[in-house]
């Protein structure tokens, strides 16, 4: 029986157990590291509880801890990374793809490409030698100037801060969108784009009620992709967030996010508390980036229902 | 044949020979601190190409240093901290200090320059208390009369990471000020009442250089290559002094070794003596008291003793400060004191 069964079915089993096994090491990894997290947090969830959570003590002399000011470090800059990003590289793409001639096309592209390949830690130095200087000479002022009445843009400015993270942070994950939207953009079938104009529509219409309901999901999945990258950005918020434990209602003002904490902190904590409360950092940026996960998932699915057009 | 002959060989060669000399030659490995990194290599580097022995070092931090020093994974730790009697006595470790570091206030002032500005410890205390908020104060203006101060608000700059530079500075603002004491404490980090952090001291020096009206606190040799304005500083006899190598040999002369606790936790701030720097703080080694390996045991103090008698010019041009000599002579006291193979003391 053996001999008549084709050699290229047997291989294709094999094939298939193979990639099988391949697919196998994600979930046994993220299992793993979620495990290893939890066992080595334990002593801090055991002895803080939930007020882990909600309080802002950071004091590795008294051996108290919590992680608010932490998570909400990380929550307010990707914040500001997103609001800033997406509609910076939805328009991007959108030039690049239906009104710029081919050839800046090319070129622009190939250059925001690029931007993608700089290391973090590039984006660090330049942010703080460079980009926070020139905010706490021109850009805060400005804002202080104009918005100052709100708490937002309030206190010295010191060029280092929430918000010089959050643009620093939008800048590096700018062009993750951008790329994808760009592709997607460019999977829009010519055709339909055209029947569009040939109906009298504008440019602005066919963008609007075509080209983006076309590709809304590649759009949202590089949201995603860039939402990700920015809630785990350790190097660069490191260099200019200001690395300070506290929640100021100011962007101006020096704070933490889980990364940097984590990036700072791990090497010389000595106590076994200390190192416990570290990991439970690390396992609250683990959370939360799965939450985030199938929360995108969720609307994925939602507005896929109610918008999309194709694809 | 001949090819693959001669190939074999050559691989045999290759595998066989590294063992070989390796079989001749001891190895120590050693992880911890990031701050005695640079001497410590150094030290290695020149030590290996006397005797050969190789050395290991894991730039890893201090808190790894002690986890593997427990674990017994390396020869030896090494820690900015020190370690508590009862935490040493109850892993079975001996500690002693290698190195010291000076620190320096460095500060961002328009027209003032290093050695410019004078400060005490109770104005520096309530600077980083934040209850000096402006450089223009009355306490620092009276304390230099014919400095221009502008009326600018005071950025306070410290360390974000964990280290062994701020345990020494908060040592230093908790002997001098007993607020600080009871409101912050000591440690490798801390919570800090105020100010912004820069990772390293390369963070610090560069935030200090960037914000207009900054203050913050490095380790000597950064201030030295950035050409920061360093300030002066009020030690216990009340002299204002400019921070120097001699200064700070001078703070580790005067402090009383012989009285301090097993393990030499001693902190080298606001000693006595019309020459002391006010802050510095030495580094120290972490060992097993009972050693397994005799041969290992004996090239490792060797090497301790070696670093302390030669190493002294090199550490020196690294802006390090050579531990002064009389320390050294109660540090190896207590080697033979208490570290021992099979229960008999180590001959180096």
């Amino acid at each position: 029986m053996a001999k008549s069964t084709p050699a290229t079915s047997k291989g294709d089993t094999y094939f298939t157990r193979l990639t099988a096994i391949c697919s196998m090491i994600t979930p046994i990894l993220m299992a793993g590291i979620f495990l290893e997290l939890a066992i080595h947090s334990w002593p801090a969830i055991k002895k803080f509880g939930f007020s882990f959570l909600y309080t802002q003590i950071w004091n590795p002399v008294t051996e108290q801890y919590g992680g608010a000011s932490s998570i909400y470090g990380t929550l307010v800059s990707t914040v500001i990374a997103m609001v800033i990003a997406v509609p910076l590289s939805i328009a991007i793409a959108l030039f690049l793809v239906e009104l710029a001639r081919p050839g800046v096309s090319k070129v622009v592209g190939t250059m925001i490409e690029l931007l993608a390949a700089i290391p973090s830690i590039i984006y660090g130095m330049w942010g703080m030698f460079v980009f926070a200087p020139f905010m706490a000479k021109y850009v805060q002022p400005a804002l202080h100037g104009v918005l100052g009445f709100l708490p937002l843009f309030q206190g010295p400015p010191m060029g280092l801060g929430m918000l010089t993270a959050g643009i620093i942070l939008a800048f590096m994950i700018l062009p993750f969108i951008c790329a994808i939207t760009r592709d997607v953009f460019q999977l829009v079938p010519n055709v339909v784009k055209e029947s569009a104009h040939g109906m009298g529509a504008t440019t602005w219409e066919v963008t609007y009620k075509v080209t983006i309901p076309y590709g809304l999901v590649g759009i949202i999945g590089a949201l995603f992709l860039g939402l990700g990258r920015a809630l785990g950005e350790t190097m660069a918020v490191t260099f200019v967030i200001g690395n300070a434990h506290n929640i100021s209602a100011s962007l101006f003002a020096p704070g933490n996010s889980i990364a940097s904490t984590l990036a700072n902190e791990f090497t010389e904590a000595t106590t076994s508390m200390y190192i416990s409360s570290l990991i439970e950092l690390g396992l609250v940026l683990f959370i939360i980036t799965y939450l985030v996960q199938v929360l995108a998932q969720f609307l994925l699915r939602r507005m896929y229902k109610s918008w999309s057009v194709g694809l | 044949m001949k090819k693959v002959t001669w190939l074999a060989v050559v691989l045999a060669g290759l595998l066989v020979l590294p063992g070989l000399v390796q079989a001749e030659n001891l190895t120590i490995n050693a992880a911890g601190a990031t701050f005695p990194y640079p001497i410590y290599s150094q030290w290695a580097h020149k030590y290996n190409s006397l005797t050969g022995l190789k050395l290991n070092y894991q730039s890893i931090g201090s808190g790894g240093g002690i986890a593997q020093i427990k674990a017994k994974t390396v020869d030896y730790g090494a820690s900015d901290a020190p370690q508590t009697e009862a935490m040493l006595k109850e892993n079975g470790l001996v500690q002693f200090p290698m190195v010291m570091g000076g620190v320096v206030m460095v500060v961002n002032l328009p027209g003032i320059g290093p050695g410019q500005l004078k400060l005490t410890n109770p104005i520096l205390a309530d600077i980083y208390l934040g209850k000096i908020k402006k450089w223009d104060d009355a306490a620092i203006k009276k304390l230099n009369p014919g400095v221009k101060l502008p009326s600018q608000a005071i950025t306070v700059v410290h360390r974000s990471d964990g280290s062994g530079t701020t345990f020494i500075f908060s040592s230093y603002l908790s002997t001098v000020s007993p607020e600080w004491k009871q409101k912050v404490g000591a440690n490798t980090s801390v919570q800090w009442p105020g100010g912004i952090g820069g990772k390293g001291n390369e963070g610090v020096a560069g935030q200090v250089k960037n914000i207009s009206g900054s203050i913050g606190y490095v380790e000597y040799a950064y201030a030295l290559q950035n050409k920061m304005a360093v300030t002066k500083l009020q030690n216990k006899a009340g002299k204002f002094l400019d921070p120097s190598i001699e200064a700070f040999q001078a703070a580790a002369a005067n402090a009383d070794w012989s009285k301090a606790p097993y393990g030499f936790y001693l902190m080298i701030v606001d000693q006595p003596g019309a020459k002391s720097w006010p802050i510095a703080g030495a580094t120290f080694i972490l060992l097993h008291k009972d050693q397994t390996d005799a041969a290992k045991a004996t090239a490792m103090l060797k090497w301790f003793d070696w670093c302390y008698k030669h190493g002294g010019a090199m550490a020196e041009k690294l802006d390090y400060v050579p531990m002064p000599a009389s320390v050294v002579k109660l540090v190896e006291a207590s080697w033979a004191k208490y570290i021992k193979v099979n229960g008999k003391p180590v001959k180096f």
